[in-house]
Formats: C-alpha cells, sequence, structure tokens
C-alpha cells in the first residue's frame, strides 16, 4: 500500500462488517415475530414487510459505508435470496406437514395390511402401495420405450413440417388435463370390454398417455446434448447411423434420459383422477392388472379422506400416512436416478 | 507435460502383417491403380516390413461444386490427390477447405441442405455414383477432426476399436486385442495408455485425445485419412507429435490434411492446395495445386505468393 498516491482512485472502501446483513435481518425478525404473535395481521403480509424494511436499512446502510454500487448489489442479492426463500417455504410446509402427520400411521400395519373388512382404527395400504407400483410399472414399461424411440426420431430422423406438427402435438399432449387422459383410456377399454370395466391396466394406460410426452420431451432434450462431433465421429468410421445411435448417442445421453423418465415418473405416480375413473375403489389386494379393480396410494389417500367413518381420526391418520408413502416411494425412485447417474454419468465437453 | 512422449521410431516395424483385418474386396494388395498423375508411390518404403506395405488409394476430384442451401460454398474444384502423400490444404478462413475435405467421405451430405455436383472417385470409382452406401465410403475413407472427439462412454481400449466393433464384422477378441495395440503404436499412443486401456478416453490430455482419435481411425484401416485441422486445439509440442505421425503415417495411408498453420503445411506435407474466396458471399475456388516446395517457393499465382508471405489473411 502506497501511502503517497493520494490522487489515484482508492481501491480499498468502506466495507459493512460480514455480520451487519444478519444484524438487520435479526433486527427486522425481532418486531415481526412481536407483530404476528401480538395482532392479527396476516403472517405473509408481515414477513414482506420485514423483507422489505430489510433490503432499504441494508441498501441505506451500505450505501453510506461503501458507495452506490456495493449498496445496489447487496440488495438485488436479498431480494434474490428472499425471492428464493419464498419458493423454499411451501415446500418444507408441505414436508413438514406430511412427516408430522403422516408419522402417525406409518407402522408396520400399514404397510402389511390391506384395507379389507376394516372399520374405524387399524387396517393399512398394502394394496393401495401394491397397486402404485404395479400400475406406475406397467404405465412405464409402456411409456418409456415409445417415448424414447419417439424421441429419438424426433431428433435423429424428423424433418420438414411433420416433425414440427408431432413437436407441437406433443407440447400439447404435455399439457394434457389428466383427467381427459383417464377418460380416454375408460372410453377406449369401454369400446372393447364395454363400459364400467375397471382394471388396473386402464389406470395404466391412463398415465402412459400423460407419461409419453414428458419423457418424448427429455429425451428430445438430452439428444439434443450430445454433441454432433460424436455422430460424426462414429460416421466418419463408417458406423452406419443406428448404430451410431444405439451404440454412442444414447449411451452418451443415457444418464439424462434415465433421469427424463424419473421426474416423468414422479409426475404419474401421484395421480388420482385418472385411477379413480379407470381403476376404481378396491379395499383388498389385487396385483392383477388385468383382472378386477385396483386400488393406488393417491386413491386411497382420498378415499379415506372423503369417507371418512364415525370416527373420522383413524382415516385422516391413514390418508396423511399414505401421502408420506408416496413421496417416500418418489424420494427413493429419485435416489435410484442418482446413483444411476452416478454409475453410467459421462461428462459431455 | 503430458504430452511429452517417448518416441519409438521402430513401432510402426513391428506390426505382424499377418494379423491385418481383412479388406473391403479390392481395397487391398496389388499396386495402386494409375490415377496419380505422379509415379506410383514406392511402398516398400518401410524397410523393416516383411511384405509390401499396404498402399493407400487416390482421389481424384472433378468439377466439384458444393453448397449449403442455396449458398454456393465451393466451386469447380478439380484435382487429383496422389496415394501415400501427404496433401495440405490451405486458405484463409471460409474458403471452402473443410467443405471440399468433407465431400471426400460424403461427410458435407450430413448438413441439412447441403448438395454436391460433381464427382468424387476414389481409386476409379465414384463415390456419388447412384447406389453408394456412403457407409462403405466412409469405412475407406477415415476423418480426424479439430477438435479430439473421443467417445465418452467408451474406454480407450473400445474408442479405438468402435470402428471395429460397431461395424458389421464380428472379430475374435485376440484380434481385435492386436489391433487395438497395433493402431495405438502407429499413433504414438500406446506406451503412455497400456496400464489403463479400461479408463474412459476422455481423461487423456488433449493431444493424447486426439492421438486415440487418430488411433480410432487408422483401426480400420481407411485407404484415405482426412485431417480436419487436426493440431489447432493443441499445444506446439502435441503439434509437432501429431506431425511426425503424419509424416509416418503416409506410408500406409493416402493423407488429406486441412491446416491454418503454413509452418505445418510447409513441414509435413508434400503436395498444397491454396484454395482462396473473392470476397464474402463468394464461392471459395482452388487457385494453386502443386508440389509444397513450389507452393512455398514459387508459386504460379500472386494470390498464392501473397498468402504463403503472410501479405495478407
Amino acid at each position: 500500500m502506497s501511502t503517497h498516491a493520494a490522487p489515484a482512485p482508492r481501491l480499498a472502501g468502506g466495507t459493512l462488517p460480514s455480520w451487519a446483513v444478519w444484524a438487520v435481518y435479526a433486527a427486522a425478525a425481532v418486531p415481526a415475530i412481536a407483530l404476528v404473535a401480538t395482532t392479527d395481521l396476516a403472517p405473509v403480509a408481515v414477513v414482506a414487510g420485514a423483507v422489505a424494511a430489510a433490503v432499504a436499512a441494508v441498501y441505506a446502510w451500505s450505501r453510506a459505508v461503501e458507495g452506490r454500487r456495493r449498496a445496489a448489489d447487496r440488495a438485488v442479492t436479498i431480494v434474490v435470496a428472499s425471492a428464493f426463500a419464498l419458493a423454499l417455504a411451501p415446500l418444507v410446509s408441505v414436508l413438514s406437514t406430511v412427516l408430522e402427520r403422516g408419522l402417525e400411521r406409518f407402522d408396520a400395519a400399514f404397510f402389511t395390511e390391506s384395507a379389507r373388512n376394516v372399520v374405524g382404527a387399524g387396517g393399512g395400504a398394502a394394496h393401495a402401495i401394491a397397486g402404485t407400483l404395479v400400475i406406475t410399472g406397467v404405465a412405464t414399461l409402456v411409456s418409456v420405450p415409445i417415448g424414447v424411440m419417439a424421441g429419438i426420431w424426433l431428433h435423429e430422423y424428423g424433418r420438414g413440417p411433420l416433425k414440427r406438427w408431432l413437436t407441437f402435438l406433443v407440447d400439447v399432449m404435455t399439457g394434457i388435463p389428466s383427467i381427459v387422459a383417464g377418460l380416454f383410456a375408460y372410453a377406449l377399454f369401454a369400446i372393447f370390454l364395454g363400459p364400467g370395466v375397471r382394471l388396473g391396466v386402464i389406470g395404466a394406460v391412463a398415465l402412459s398417455v400423460l407419461m409419453i410426452p414428458i419423457v418424448v420431451r427429455s429425451v428430445e432434450e438430452m439428444l439434443k446434448i450430445v454433441p454432433q462431433s460424436l455422430r460424426e465421429a462414429s460416421y466418419a468410421l463408417g458406423v452406419p447411423k443406428w448404430r451410431t445411435i444405439v451404440k454412442v448417442v444414447l449411451p452418451t445421453a443415457l444418464a439424462g434420459i434415465v433421469t427424463g423418465v424419473m421426474v416423468a415418473v414422479a409426475r404419474i405416480i401421484g395421480e388420482t383422477a385418472p385411477l379413480l375413473i379407470t381403476t376404481g375403489v378396491v379395499t383388498s389386494m389385487n396385483t392383477n392388472p388385468f383382472e378386477g379393480r385396483m386400488q393406488s396410494l393417491p386413491v386411497f389417500a382420498f378415499t379415506q379422506y372423503k369417507n371418512p367413518g364415525a370416527v373420522a381420526q383413524p382415516y385422516i391418520d391413514r390418508a396423511w400416512a399414505a401421502a408420506l408413502t408416496l413421496i417416500a416411494i418418489v424420494m427413493l425412485l429419485n435416489l435410484a436416478a442418482r446413483v444411476v447417474y452416478r454409475r453410467f454419468g459421462t461428462e459431455v465437453r | 507435460m503430458a504430452d511429452g512422449e517417448e518416441r519409438d521410431p521402430d513401432h510402426m516395424h513391428h506390426i505382424p502383417e499377418t494379423t491385418r483385418p481383412p479388406q473391403a474386396p479390392g481395397a487391398n494388395g496389388g499396386p495402386p491403380r494409375a490415377v496419380a498423375l505422379d509415379p506410383a508411390p514406392a511402398p516398400a518404403a518401410a524397410p523393416a516390413e516383411p511384405r509390401v506395405a499396404r498402399a493407400g488409394k487416390g482421389v481424384v476430384l472433378d468439377r466439384l461444386n458444393l453448397y449449403y442451401g442455396a449458398f454456393h460454398a465451393v466451386q469447380d474444384v478439380s484435382m487429383t490427390i496422389h496415394p501415400n502423400k501427404v496433401t495440405a490444404f490451405i486458405g484463409s478462413s471460409g474458403c471452402g477447405k473443410s467443405t471440399v475435405l468433407r465431400a471426400i467421405n460424403r461427410m458435407h451430405e450430413l448438413v441439412p441442405g447441403a448438395r454436391v455436383e460433381g464427382t468424387v472417385t476414389l481409386d476409379g470409382e465414384d463415390i456419388y455414383a447412384p447406389g453408394v452406401d456412403p457407409v462403405g465410403v466412409r469405412r475407406q475413407i477415415g476423418m480426424v477432426f479439430q477438435q479430439p472427439n473421443p467417445f465418452p462412454t467408451m474406454s480407450i481400449y473400445d474408442n479405438v476399436a468402435a470402428g471395429l466393433k460397431l461395424g458389421d464384422r464380428r472379430l475374435p477378441r485376440s484380434e481385435l486385442d492386436e489391433i487395438v495395440e497395433r493402431s495405438l503404436r502407429g499413433a504414438h499412443l500406446w506406451d503412455e495408455v497400456k496400464d489403463r486401456l479400461d479408463k474412459h478416453g476422455s481423461g487423456l490430455s488433449g493431444g493424447q485425445q486426439q492421438r486415440l482419435c487418430i488411433a480410432r481411425a487408422i483401426a480400420v484401416e481407411p485407404e484415405v485419412l482426412l485431417m480436419d485441422e487436426p493440431a489447432s486445439a493443441l499445444d506446439p509440442i502435441a503439434t509437432l507429435a501429431i506431425e511426425d505421425l503424419v509424416r509416418e503415417l503416409k506410408e500406409r495411408f493416402t493423407i488429406v490434411i486441412v491446416t491454418h498453420n503454413m509452418q505445418q503445411a510447409a513441414r509435413a506435407s508434400d503436395m498444397t492446395a491454396f484454395f482462396n474466396i473473392e470476397g464474402a458471399g463468394r464461392p471459395g475456388r482452388l487457385v494453386e495445386y502443386d508440389r509444397t516446395e513450389k507452393i512455398f517457393s514459387n508459386p504460379s499465382e500472386q494470390a498464392t505468393e501473397d498468402y504463403v508471405s503472410g501479405r495478407f489473411g
């Protein structure tokens, strides 16, 4: 540090202490908590006001000490971080509520017994867990090959207006309301089996209608990431196009495709409406998708909540436990996807 | 200095000739057919080889016009690429060198809207004739790209074996082992990777990756090897390694190399083709094609002289 270079712009200016922002937060939090506790103001409004006050305070303080640029930087950082916290809040709230209420009946009986002849407390959701796994499994078995191949066609082979139209239709299908998918599958099978037939496989078809476009899009996106240079390298070795796709392109995109499939599974595993129409409601175990009605976890939760007995609490507890189980299954699937990603993932440069 | 290598000049000559994979019909044996204006190269130049070294094939371009959609990229290129020589394509950016190169193994048409007029003949056979399978053409005319692009999902071994494994023929493991070793030795990479053949190729340095790509390209024993600025992404030492390799590989292959590096063209090539473009949006043309010494010492065209002496571009 030279002392005689006074005319040069100073590099080191004033700096807020590292605890400054947290101190402002704490200072804003204290009156906010007091307000929520003592008045009947809406907590959301209080929190929003506190954040706004904190931003203003940090900006003013920082501007006085550090100058305008750093002040703006700090203010924007706080706004962005707050937005993130805001987005996270419902998620944390949902998780904690489901955990808190679902653990009440998250016991061995819940996983081993069905709801057959259960009135009041007791019983379980083994039939619904089995049904969810079977229906989702069949839907995945149907959707993944179709979706992957459709995605390959769209990205590797599709050309011109046909491709544009199909891409548009896939986009439209991504936004299809799930109840419409359920009605479609119901109507489709009603043609062959007559009305009023409810089977696990009909539900699986309904879920496939929802799942296929998601898989197609994610496969397409993943194939886009595979560098063209790898395809060219393979062509230049005299490898035919289809083998290039099977042996070079797909393995390179595999990790992403698996992740995409997992996202699609997570998306359909919680579907209630189409299954209510297509697989019906049943209290006993049925693992055969081609015979008889089949229960699933979302439908189980729905019916428990909708048709409670004289004492409602055991039913509501079972509904929460079913919700918790569903979240746990999705989490396990995600963990499995991560393991796959670690195991087979490749860095594409 | 990951790219430094202990050079063993004898590598090439210990290759057991008998284990070479069967060639496509008409692809091997005999002296190269008389496409070349040049006297046939002496294939027996490799002294320690027990038999006559394999010969590359010549390529003749005749009034080649290349288009990207409506854009006329290259106009009227006619030239004869001599077998077992290194031919360098030089010229400023955007003048169509790479486009011509990619037309030689039918990679140009992979770009949507790309079109080819005129003919390219490999050893007398028109590769653009109807009924010619581009896959078969590319088997005989391999390519190395500007950016090293090993397959990221495959081990070093599988990368080298990729062209054979993914091709039509099934080879027994022992034969595959030999081809992989021979190709890696041919690309001066064997000593650096022999203990980690099952590791991914992406762990190698840039120069090593490029030599891996060369090993991969020569493993399928093409007749012609096209190289699109193979050293432009590499440091000077790795570049020299590639150039040495090119000089060595011409004993077995016909080599065409696109380069922006004048010294590289002068050092590594036998023949040089200078491409130029008259202005933006105009097609690139072949200005002059001659022996490398002539291009660099006494070119016939003023434009060539200007370019090689660095007076423009």
